[in-house]
């Protein structure tokens, strides 16, 4: 290099190379601040266009690299590439900078009010009643028992008579009755579908019925002269009460809660001997007392007993060798406990207001 | 039954307070409903005797007068007009309370000092039934000659405590004081004191005086009698008249207050004739005699008929046995000599009197539970013996007893293992042989036998001995088990119950909310519903003895409760409602007598509101898809009176009639206050319960892809959408898998007469990928055959 130092070709061959430098280096410079300003992905295309295009600057430096000697190519080649790279760089990352953004401002434009209601497709609502009838099946499905069913115009022998309720006695004041015909009756209970499944299957026999059932009484906030039962019959051999007592535990824990206790006072049902009157205790203060229990801390939900051995018999079991318990649950008064329902005759006016409560 | 403890204590020593007692009695089975303590919220209330009243110097109205009250004598101002000097008073003393919570404080009255208060029966919170003169207006003027300064409650019998019991049907032998008082001797585990019956001095032989005869041993199985000369009719003493208010019986004379004594004390009804009006001194105790009249106690005449029991003498009836005495042998004033009735009646037949004649009495609900036969001497006794206590007359020597055919006592077998083995427990047998013989059973241990009191007639077999271990033993304290070892069972629904939670299930995803409503109703509903003069549905089942007309006939059409639930919402401003109920018709089988009717379980949707026809027929449609019923149709439906006749069809199942839907008939709406475009369906239960088929059989998704074509026609208005679709299932072929309507329209550019109907129609193959070719020839088989079957034109 010495000896052409003075050349006045090598000094102008060393002033396109600077010059050439300078420019790639402008390119660079001026590309990496127009970049830095744009605000839309048209004006990078532009850009792009301008500086990497065919046509573009980085192009027509390149096209001057004619006139380098063979050393000096790479040198500037590499130098014109990795201007290249680093524009193609700082495009794709103003690209993504635009795309962010628009897509923020989109978001932005997007937003909406989450707190107006959603839209809701309707849906129906069960009957308390049913609510409480299912609840007590499930239960009882649960332990191994049966559904059974029969008719709500039934006759007198069914609903009575095999139930050691013969025609005056004095039992049957306490159901006022209604009768259709002397032998038909609308069964005041739902106990003749045990006497029906006594009669039809052998033991051991393990059935619930749930029902309908009618008694002569005036409709008030209390009484209906339709309501609803759930009975209960487990017959077998060596059925004893302790197996009532335990059954009717599990019962009252699934239906009001684990906490729930009962309590049996002996009473009189013609079909049971012995025969009980079933207390849980309030669901509401747990025992201690409140308006709920009217301070007692029970309450009433049950009647219960051991099946009457004349029961047995009018069915065609021998009480020697089989035993049983039947139990009976009113679902209104279950229904109207559990929802705190002050009046049953909301029960059967179907107010929607009501209905879509439960 | 009322037992004032009081009573109680006469026969058996209370150690615990009256609450424990009603808790230890409800849990051996004696149920209390109430604890009554009688004036319990008056405290420091006293006699008072009137010594002096003057006029007050400030007030006109006001009187001040000065009251002996036992230890002094008090200052007190009143403005009662109805009291005079000498009058005995209750006096409420400074510091004392009176019901409803009020304190008397010393006070002045226009400048006068008044150191108490005069009470009126009222402020003492009692009725004309608790003391004479109590229910009048002014301050209570007691009767003369009480002490003064005693404390009021005790003067008027309130200082008791009455506990209620509800007595069950099987125990008559708890509708008594000393029946009680044997229950809680047991309960309380403490000696039972029997009263001791005896009569000190006897004049007269009883048969100079009287006769009975039993013409009908089968309602009468004993009638025992005595008799009481020289009577005086007055008021019974004191102790008496409490025990019977404390009761709930009112105090009439003393002989009327025996009677109800010893029925009260005993348990067994008496009553007491007055022998002058019984002709001929003889009793008959016979059935009444066609178209026999008897004048009741109570004023009514009252019309016999041949199964009714009559007390006759000579001629006529004097009693409806065990029910009511009659008004012409009526104890009066004038009353000389008496006879006292104390017998057993059948319960079945004083009960069935009783009915007839419309008169249940304390006596008649006594007798049809069915009394100790036992009982009625012992009975009769006490009755002589009161009255020789309280110098009511004389008692002549001797009882009439009519007792044709003595009662057999029963004995039961009685195993302790096997009542353990039957109860859960494992009871000690000494305490069943002390339970029985304290409720006066005999037990012989040695061939374990037990024998039953008369006046137990619940009592017939070892479960019923079992029952009275249990009570004893305490309910509460059998061990809880939950039949272990016993057979195994499994608990599930039958098919006919799983589809019913099926359509529930539905219809509460429908939007529908389950209804419950009365299965009874009026024969007015018929007309309401437009169900013709000549329908079926209005024979019914007709109930004997309803709550009125607007429950007397078992319903056999849903449609009028659907309607009366719509309406009331509607008229309750609610916009829209959706309702479904699930519930029986009950439908006569007009076969022989005796059979019952068939209980068919129905179906029942109802709506309004924005609502259409389509949204009805919507929910069946989902139900159908729910239940697995494919082979199902809807048919127009012209001439259901309840319905529209253009807005209503036929669900057909199977090809059978399986329930309507439609728009109720505008004519219905209005009787029923519905609004016009009210939807309701009724469906048979059984008939989907039949052909719902819950099985799932996956099938393959498709492999190859779908090929759609839409096609629009003019067709005539009367052409159903059905016969459209049917056509294009007919022409399609195995290729076609699904036809969807998307538009129907009439109006501009279509002709009068006609609609435009366009239909997206789906072919798709399972093998492979269908051609254009392929199509275009099952689309050509549709064109065509809509054409020639239907008239249809094609529209491009
Ligand atoms: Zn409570």
């Amino acid at each position: 290099m010495p000896s052409s130092f003075k050349d006045e070709g090598f000094f102008s061959h060393i002033r396109r190379i600077e010059k050439m430098r300078d420019q790639l280096n402008n390119i660079k410079t001026q590309a990496e601040n127009e970049l830095s300003a744009v605000t839309a992905i048209q004006e990078l295309e532009n850009l792009r266009v301008k500086f990497l295009g065919k046509k573009g600057e980085l192009t027509s430096v390149l096209r001057g690299m004619g006139s380098l000697s063979a050393e000096e190519r790479p040198v500037i080649g590499q130098l014109a590439n990795e201007v290249r790279e680093f524009l193609e760089n700082k495009i794709e990352e103003a690209k993504k900078r635009l795309v962010n953004s628009e897509r923020n401002k989109k978001l932005a434009d997007e937003v909406i009010d989450v707190t107006i209601p959603g839209k809701r497709k309707i849906l129906g609502t069960k009957h308390p009643l049913s609510i409480v009838i299912d609840e007590i099946t499930e239960i009882f499905l649960g332990m191994g028992y049966e559904i059974a069913e029969g008719p709500e115009v039934e006759k007198d022998y069914y609903n009575f008579e095999a139930l050691n309720i013969p025609k005056n006695h004095p039992a049957r004041d306490v159901q006022d009755t209604f009768y259709i015909n002397e032998n038909v009756v609308l069964r005041s209970q739902t106990s003749p579908v045990q006497i029906r499944t006594m009669q039809s299957k052998k033991p051991p026999i393990k059935i619930i019925c749930p029902g309908r059932v009618y008694r002569s009484d005036a409709v008030d906030a209390t009484h209906s002269p339709i309501f609803h039962q759930i009975e209960g019959l487990v017959v077998d051999k060596g059925v004893t009460m302790g197996d009532l007592v335990g059954t009717l535990e599990i019962f009252a824990k699934g239906l009001f809660g684990e906490n729930s206790k009962i309590r049996l006072r002996p009473h009189h049902f013609p079909f049971t001997e012995p025969s009980a009157e079933v207390d849980v205790s309030c669901w509401a203060c747990g025992g201690t007392g409140c308006r709920v229990c009217k301070n007692e801390g029970w309450i009433e939900i049950l009647g219960a007993g051991m099946v009457h051995p004349k029961v047995l018999e009018e069915c065609g079991i021998d009480p020697d060798v089989y035993s049983g318990f039947a139990f009976g649950i009113g679902a209104e008064r279950t229904a109207m406990g559990r929802f705190n329902i002050d009046d049953l005759r909301l029960l059967y006016e179907n107010d929607l207001r009501f209905l879509r409560q439960f | 039954m009322k037992v004032p403890i009081s009573w109680l204590n006469d026969y058996v020593d209370i150690n615990v307070k009256p609450e424990e007692l009603a808790d230890a009695l409800t849990m051996s089975g004696s149920k209390v409903e109430s604890v009554e303590k009688l004036g319990e919220d008056i405290s420091n209330v006293v006699v008072g005797k009137i010594i002096s009243l003057e006029k007050h110097p400030n007030a006109d109205k006001l009187q001040v007068s000065q009251v002996d009250i036992g230890r002094g004598t008090i200052q007190v101002v009143t403005g009662a007009q109805n009291i005079s000097v000498g009058d005995y008073i209750p006096v409420a003393l400074v510091g004392s309370t009176l019901p409803g919570g009020v304190k008397i404080s010393k006070g002045k009255l226009r400048g006068i000092e008044s150191n108490g208060m005069m009470c009126s029966g009222k402020e003492l919170n009692l009725t004309e039934e608790d003391y004479p003169g109590a229910g009048e207006y002014g301050i209570l003027i007691l009767e003369n000659g009480l002490t003064v300064g005693q404390d009021i409650k005790e003067a008027l019998g309130l200082s008791d405590t009455v506990l209620d019991f509800e007595i069950t049907s099987n125990r008559p032998d708890c509708l008594s004081i000393l029946g009680m008082a044997r229950e809680t001797a047991v309960t309380l585990g403490v000696p039972l004191r029997k009263p001791e019956i005896k009569v000190e001095k006897e004049e007269d032989d009883v048969n100079e005086y009287a006769s009975v005869e039993v013409r009908d041993p089968d309602l009468c199985p004993r009638y025992s009698a005595r008799v009481v000369k020289d009577v005086k009719i007055e008021p019974s003493p004191k102790w008496m008249r409490d025990r019977l208010k404390a009761a709930g019986v009112r105090p009439i004379n003393n002989i009327v207050d025996i009677t109800n004594f010893v029925m009260l004390e005993l348990g067994q009804p008496m009553h007491a004739f007055d022998l002058e009006y019984v002709k001929s001194k003889k009793i008959v105790v016979r059935r009444a005699y066609e178209n026999e009249t008897i004048k009741t106690l109570d004023d009514q005449d009252r019309k016999l008929d041949t199964d009714m029991l009559v007390i006759a003498d000579g001629e006529r009836a004097v009693a409806v046995a065990g029910v009511m005495g009659g008004a012409n042998s009526e104890i009066l004033d004038t009353t000389k000599t008496i006879l006292f009735e104390s017998a057993n009646f059948s319960g079945s037949s004083v009960r069935i009197t009783a009915k007839k004649l419309g008169m249940r009495t304390e006596a008649s609900s006594r007798f049809e539970k069915g009394l100790d036969v036992e009982n009625t001497i012992n009975a009769v006794d006490r009755a002589v013996q009161l009255v020789e206590m309280l110098g009511a007359g004389k008692v002549c020597k001797g009882i009439i007893d009519c007792y044709p055919r003595k009662a057999e006592k029963k004995a039961i077998k009685f195993r302790p293992d096997r009542m353990n083995q039957f109860l859960g427990t494992s009871i000690e047998s000494d305490f069943m042989v002390n339970v029985f013989r304290r409720l006066e059973f005999t037990v012989d241990e040695k061939q374990m036998l037990v024998t039953v009191p008369s006046f137990r007639p619940d009592v017939e077999r070892e479960a019923d001995l079992a029952e009275e271990v249990a009570r004893f033993y305490g309910y509460n304290k059998i061990e809880a088990t939950l039949l272990s070892g016993k057979s195994s069972t499994l608990g599930r629904k039958t098919f006919k119950q799983k589809i019913e939670d099926k359509i529930k299930n539905t219809m509460m995803a429908c939007g529908l909310s389950e209804i419950y409503t009365y299965s009874f109703t009026s024969t007015k509903v018929f007309d309401l519903v437009n169900i013709p003069a000549d329908s079926q549905l209005r024979k019914t089942i007709v109930i004997s003895n309803p709550l009125g007309e607007d429950y007397s006939i078992m319903r056999t059409t849903t449609l009028p409760e659907m309607l009366e639930t719509i309406s009331i919402n509607y008229n309750r401003r609610i916009e829209e409602g959706r309702f479904f109920d699930l519930a029986h018709v009950y439908l006569p089988k007009d076969t022989n007598a005796g059979e019952l009717p068939e209980e068919k379980p129905v179906l029942t949707l109802g709506m309004y509101g924005n609502i259409d026809f389509y949204e009805i027929k919507g929910v069946l449609e989902e139900l159908m898809d729910n239940l697995g019923i494919t082979n199902y149709e809807f048919q127009p439906l012209k001439d259901n009176p309840s319905f529209h006749p253009g807005r209503t069809a036929y669900l057909i199942i199977n090809g059978k009639n399986a329930g309507v839907v439609g728009e109720i008939h505008p004519e219905v709406a209005e009787k029923n206050e519905v609004p016009q475009r009210t939807y309701l369906s009724t469906v048979d239960v059984l008939a989907l319960v039949e052909n719902s088929n819950l099985s799932v059989n996956y099938k393959a998704l498709p492999k190859y892809p779908a090929v759609s074509r839409d096609i629009a026609m003019l067709v005539k208005d009367e052409i159903l959408v059905k016969q459209i679709e049917d056509t294009i299932r007919q022409y399609s072929g195995k290729i076609l898998e699904n036809i969807k309507l998307f538009d129907i329209y009439k109006g501009k550019q279509v002709p009068d007469g006609m609609k435009s109907i366009a239909y997206n129609i789906t072919f798709r193959a399972d093998d492979r990928t269908l051609t254009d070719e392929e199509v275009g020839k099952a689309m050509n088989k549709v064109l065509n055959g809509l054409k020639n079957n239907l008239d249809a034109q094609l529209r491009e």
